[in-house]
């Protein structure tokens, strides 16, 4: 440790001398802004839309910055491995973009209190390590919405990853959301315990449409579950990105993730010195963070009733996890009234009331 | 909710389908041990054929051209196998494993393109009268072609293995190589002959994914297919018709898993037992039981391994 101190003071010190004689003070070496992929760029999905967010700072920087991506990190040991090899490859600002990187990350932060870490979904900070996530559940509550409108079966479906707090209040308020127009709906909920397995996706989908779901939700990041119920000629939701081409009859809408004003906005307070750890972004519909695919495949009313839904969510009049609100065994988590906080979402580890899945704890 | 919510019928129906890729890339792999080699790169020649097959299925809008070009694409990748470990001699195993990771790795190059469409429709046979048979009828006979070529492969294979000349000596080359080199058979000549036919295998098995079970296009969408194939091989002790069971109970316990947590199936009644089902745990059971029978058959099974299994060949030997 002390010689690399020795060689990048030296080398600052150099630097330092030519940008000296040379006289002009603004060329500066790049910063280096790194990503860590959970899956292939290729996704479609979640990994797609963070590599559109690392082009946007490519393209919003041009030669201020350089920009380099791990894909298909596993979450755990293997993670620290990948961000180190990072840090220690001069990047400046490392954004790690899935859950279970969170420990990973913040190991790796001690290490290298000079680099700056940004860890997507988690909710632990450092002095060198923000936080920061999008709220994917206002989209996630409108689809709900839709689905228990469209449903003829009241059976809607779930492909669900991993029972971490992102998805378990996606399926809450997926669930909330479909209650309120159908009170007769039932979410099938299966755990395929994979982020990215097209094939696994797909056959958890035709599993439950075999046991009567006619509408397809998703929460993992593959377009395959939204092709199954293509296929099926049922419905179903996008996830992550627009997934129109992959099923047009199908997508009734979808969430847009939109990371790329976030990325901007860090790399620059890089650039300009203002970065801070301990950050919480956390991006919400109204501006723009979190998107919505066009409605379609839907009947006007259905539509007018989602729309009027966003319209609400967006202007921040109504939030789905506002009390009275119970979870699966009856105990009250949310007085009348009462506001879910940050944390409460960030560590949700309970169904709401009326699902009648059992928790995979 | 109960277990009576799940349909038999649909549940055969898609253990078929979910069996399907693995169960060809198996009768590939097992053919290519019969004659004395291991060629463990199944899962690259897979992922090979699932993006050979779906961009010729896509350019030429014809899924049979599709499936032929899976099958070249696959005995492509497997004539550089066949290549370095029968003339260059090189070692089985790590040339099998840099197949795989190059495979995956030129798999993601050439599929850039081609992510986010859908290929054209593979039709499926209209088997007339043999659909309208209750219950067996949507669980057999409304399958697509792959799935009938498939359960031929498996027969044709069986049947060229035991009652033909060249099944013979296929055998006799993988049994003892200088054997039957001593008796003038061309041991390299059947042993390439025999990876590409498991390449091309591989690749179909791999369209069958890309082409007809997701179907489209995804980087590494074969997840692993492969080496569950290689597990198979070992499961059936080598007998062509056994590899049949082996791919179905693992296709059945993946479909089961699903179906049981779509029913929300939280426990089993057993008599007098009541077994919860965690989630976990039956992700985990196809695994398990396929590691718990390879442990349990693996004395017998393994004295069934082919004599040569492994080995690299010279004449000078």
């Amino acid at each position: 440790m002390k010689i690399l101190k020795k060689i990048s003071l030296g080398m600052a010190l150099i630097t330092g001398i030519t940008i000296a004689i040379s006289g002009t003070a603004i060329t500066a070496e790049p910063v280096k802004v790194g990503f860590i992929y959970i899956g292939p760029p290729g996704d479609h999905g979640w990994t797609y839309r963070h590599d559109i967010g690392r082009k946007a700072v490519e393209a919003h920087f041009g030669d201020a910055v350089e920009t380099t991506f791990q894909e298909n990190v596993p979450e755990g040991p293997d993670a620290v491995r990948a961000i180190t090899q990072m840090a220690l490859s001069g990047h400046d600002l490392i954004f790690t973009t899935s859950y279970g990187y969170m420990d990973q990350t913040l190991a790796v932060a001690k290490k290298f209190p000079n680099v700056k870490f940004e860890h997507a979904t988690g909710w632990k900070t450092a002095d060198n390590v923000s936080n920061y996530g999008l709220k994917l559940y206002q989209s996630r509550h409108v689809q709900g919405v839709i689905a228990g409108l469209m449903t003829k079966t009241n059976k809607i479906c779930y492909v669900a990853s991993f029972p971490i707090p992102e998805v378990i209040r996606e399926i809450n308020t997926f669930y909330l959301g479909a209650k309120t127009q159908n009170p007769d709906v039932e979410v099938q909920i299966v755990w395929v315990y994979t982020w990215y397995d097209p094939g696994k996706e797909a056959d958890a989908a035709q599993a439950m449409i075999d046991n009567g779901c006619d509408v397809i939700t998703q929460h993992t990041d593959s377009p395959a579950p939204l092709v199954t119920a293509e296929k099926a000629g049922l419905v179903g939701f996008g996830q992550a990105s627009d997934q129109t081409p992959f099923a047009p009859n199908a997508q009734l809408t979808g969430t847009i993730d939109n990371w790329d004003p976030y990325y901007i906005d860090r790399v620059q307070a890089v650039i300009d010195g203002t970065w801070e750890g301990h950050g919480t972004y956390f991006g919400d519909i109204s501006e723009g963070a979190v998107g919505m695919a066009p409605f379609a495949n839907m009947p006007q009313n259905v539509m007018d009733i989602a729309m009027d839904v966003r319209a609400k969510i967006t202007n921040g009049t109504y939030f789905a996890f506002t009390g009275p609100l119970k979870d699966q065994s009856g105990e009250l988590r949310l007085k009348d009234g009462e506001v879910a906080s940050r944390m409460m979402l960030d560590t949700m580890d309970w169904y709401v009331e009326g699902i009648t899945a059992k928790y995979p704890d | 909710m109960d277990v009576s919510s799940i349909s038999p019928t649909l549940l055969i129906a898609s253990l078929i389908v979910a069996s399907t890729p693995i169960m060809l890339a198996a009768i590939g792999e097992l053919v290519v041990e019969r004659a004395g080699v291991l060629n463990l790169g199944v899962e690259g020649m897979m992922i090979t054929g699932a993006i050979c097959g779906f961009i010729v299925a896509y350019e030429t809008g014809s899924p049979i051209y599709g499936v032929i070009a899976s099958i070249l694409g696959g005995a492509a990748l497997s004539l550089i196998f066949a290549i370095l470990t029968q003339f260059f001699l090189a070692n089985q195993v790590a040339s099998g494993l840099a197949l795989t990771l190059f495979g995956l790795g030129f798999s993601a190059l050439i599929g850039k393109g081609y992510t986010g469409i859908t290929p054209p429709d593979m039709s499926s046979p209209n088997l007339g009268f043999l659909t309208e048979i209750p219950f067996l009828g949507k669980m057999l006979f409304e399958h697509d072609y792959l799935v009938y070529l498939a359960f031929s492969i498996i027969l044709l294979v069986s049947i060229f293995l035991r009652y033909t000349r060249q099944g013979l000596i296929l055998r006799a080359v993988g049994e003892d190589h200088s054997s039957a080199h001593a008796l003038g058979y061309k041991v390299i000549r059947v042993r390439v002959l025999a990876i590409l036919f498991g390449g091309g295998c591989a690749g179909l098995g791999g369209a069958y994914i890309s082409l007809i079970r997701v179907p489209q296009w995804a980087e590494g969408m074969t997840h692993g297919a492969g080496w569950i194939a290689l597990a198979i091989v070992v499961f059936a002790s080598w007998k062509p018709m056994r590899i049949l069971f082996g791919a179905w109970l693992f296709g059945g316990l993946t479909v089961l898993q699903l179906n049981l947590q779509a029913a929300g199936v939280s426990e089993i009644n057993l008599i007098l037992f009541k077994i919860p089902l965690q989630v976990q745990y039956l992700t985990m059971a196809p695994y398990l039981i396929t590691i718990l029978v390879l442990v349990l058959m693996s004395a017998r099974a393994l004295s069934n391994a082919p004599g040569s299994l492994g080995k690299s060949f010279h004449v000078s030997d």
